[in-house]
């Protein structure tokens, strides 16, 4: 990897994305740094979450969404149409804004996408599980029922398995869509330290509807309005002095 | 009294709505053993006379009045076993290729299509098998335009059997006379009629998937393939198990196709491409004639044993879900 600190992991140019005839997403740029937190927030629909599945480019599942302007992941832009979609989505993992865990057991879940990259033995691979799930601040509640059902587990649980799962097949970027938006406080908390750990070695984007949120876990801070990016700065800046009115607003209250 | 207090002619109300709605739920009951009773009833004599045997017996003699089940056991499990072995892998491709693949304009004609397929009377499928299929699985079709032909589609029984012929037990299935009917033309009648019902239950049940799972697996970075087999699959066991046995219910019942199909033969059943008959196909062809008291219960007692076959399957597939439940606690 030729990325160093001061070039960006991610960087968004001229962006542009359309459901349709509807202009989501409009002439974005914007840089993510490597091995920081990188939050997004504004209100309902102002394409936050658009502009996180434009990274790993979920939106390709279905017709008629598409998007135009470069991102580039360590200077390759996703975009093109040669992009391996398999390969992008193994590099860029995802997490949702509920607990998807699938309908197997707690190891299978983590081991589902390591299989598909990597060729592991049965001790190796017993590894890699133990390894995401401590990642994940899991090991210890699941280390004795690994063969038993991820559905059984609490929601806080399953999305801690859920990240552990993203991490297993060692990403280079973690999204994360709203990670505690179905979690109580404690398991928000829990995850909120987990994204503290977890980017030491990752770099994350993640979109929160939570400004408390952000203010705690973000290193950066982008603010969107209807399609728009209003402002981007450091965490502390955009929270004490934000540089326009319209962020302002937004944070202390007085709209959205 | 209180003056919240309802008036009793609603506990009333309540009162004969909670017994019709029972009195509904055991009629079904009620039908259910009055059916079997009838069953065992009407096919004492034979139940008596032949005892085990009769469904371990291949003999069927009307003028000796000798009676046996045992092929047309055969017949209706191997011809139902054809029919799923073809029907399944298809309705798959069908649900899969409808809720993953086809563009969003072609779902819902195609699905319509699939739904109108299950719809036509099975004697039209008969018919059909009989005077279209038959004869092109015995000699092949050429394909014609005006004077040229296009293509020929080939004599399909005879090159099964010789492409198959010298390997062990496949060859053994696929020998013998082409004659257009018999079990295998009968299977594969019945897998065309039982796939609307399969494929269109595995399709409802993958529309069921939550969007957000099928997403966390292609956010893995699986394939489509992968994403249906791994997660969608798994997630919608318990309905596609449904869905298939639908399918085996109706396949094991289906009496006029069959019929029409099977060839109705009491001979050895020697390879796929022999004539046979199925328990179904037995009770249509000789309830009419028969008028012995020993022929009659014979074939009551088939009817018997048909139900008893369906009963055996329904339970072994709810048996396969609470254990496959138990392994990992699927939805649904």
């Amino acid at each position: 990897m030729t990325a160093t600190s001061s070039t960006p992991k991610l960087a968004v140019r001229s962006l542009n994305f359309y459901y349709g005839n509807f202009h989501a997403l409009k002439n974005i740029h914007l840089d993510i740094p490597e091995k920081k937190v990188t939050a997004f927030i504004g209100p309902s629909g102002c394409g936050k979450s658009t502009l996180l599945r434009t990274f790993n480019r979920m939106y390709d599942l279905y017709p008629k969404l598409r998007a135009e302007g470069e991102i580039l992941l360590n200077g390759e832009n996703v975009l093109n149409s040669q992009t391996d979609l398999n390969m992008l989505r193994a590099k860029v993992g995802m997490v949702f804004q509920k607990p998807t865990p699938f309908p197997m057991s707690i190891y299978d879940n983590i081991a589902f996408g390591v299989k598909l990259y990597e060729k592991l033995s049965r001790a190796e691979m017993d590894d890699r599980v133990e390894w995401a799930l401590q990642k994940a601040a899991l090991w210890n509640e699941v280390k004795d029922k690994l063969r038993q059902s991820g559905l059984g587990l609490s929601g806080g649980q399953q999305q801690r398995l859920c990240i552990a799962r993203a991490v297993a097949v060692k990403p280079e970027v973690l999204l994360l869509d709203e990670p505690t938006s179905a979690l109580d406080p404690i398991s928000t908390a829990h995850i909120e330290e987990l994204v503290h750990e977890l980017k030491q070695d990752y770099t994350i984007a993640m979109v929160t509807h939570n400004m408390q949120q952000a203010a705690r876990v973000s290193d950066i801070t982008a603010y969107m309005y209807l399609g728009e990016l209003v402002e981007v700065g450091g965490t502390d800046q955009i929270f004490t002095k934000p540089a326009r009115k319209e962020t302002e607003d937004y944070i202390t209250g007085k709209f959205g | 009294m209180p003056e919240k207090a309802r008036p009793p002619r609603f506990q009333l109300a309540d009162a004969v709505f909670f017994n019709l709605t029972r009195g509904a739920a055991f009629l079904v009951l009620a039908l259910l053993t009055g059916i079997i009773l009838s069953l065992v009833h009407g096919s004492w004599d034979s139940i008596t006379h032949f005892g085990y045997n009769f469904i371990f017996s291949s003999s069927w003699d009307p003028v000796a009045e000798e009676f046996g089940a045992w092929r047309p056991i055969q017949g209706t499990l191997i011809t139902s076993f054809i029919a799923l072995l073809i029907a399944v892998p298809v309705s798959f491709g069908i649900a899969l290729f409808l809720t993953e693949l086809a563009p969003a304009w072609l779902r819902r004609p195609l699905g319509i299509a699939i739904e109108l397929l299950a719809g036509i009377p099975s004697i039209i499928y008969g018919i059909w098998g009989l005077f279209v299929v038959a004869p092109i699985l015995m000699d092949g079709l050429p394909i014609k335009l005006g004077e040229s032909v296009l293509f020929t589609i080939p004599p399909i029984q005879p090159w099964l059997t010789e492409a198959t012929s010298g390997i062990p037990l496949i060859g053994k299935l696929f020998d013998g006379p082409p004659f257009g009917i018999g079990m295998f033309t009968a299977g594969l009648i019945l897998a065309i009629m039982i796939i609307p019902y399969i494929a269109s239950v595995m399709r409802d049940v993958f529309e069921i998937v939550p969007t957000m799972l099928k997403e966390s697996a292609y956010g893995l970075g699986a394939t489509t393939w992968e994403v249906v087999w791994n997660v969608v699959l798994p997630y919608t066991r318990s309905g596609v198990i449904g869905g298939i046995m639908l399918g085996l219910g109706r396949a094991l019942g289906e009496t006029m196709a069959v019929t029409f199909v099977i060839g109705n033969s009491y001979d050895a059943i020697e390879s796929l491409f022999h004539p046979g008959n199925s328990i179904a196909s037995i009770l249509a062809n000789e309830f009419a004639e028969a008028s012995a008291a020993l022929h009659y219960g014979a074939l009551i007692e088939m009817g018997l044993i048909l139900f008893l076959i369906t009963f055996v399957v329904l339970s072994c597939s709810k048996l396969l879900l609470l254990r496959l439940q138990k392994g990992d606690g699927s939805h649904s």
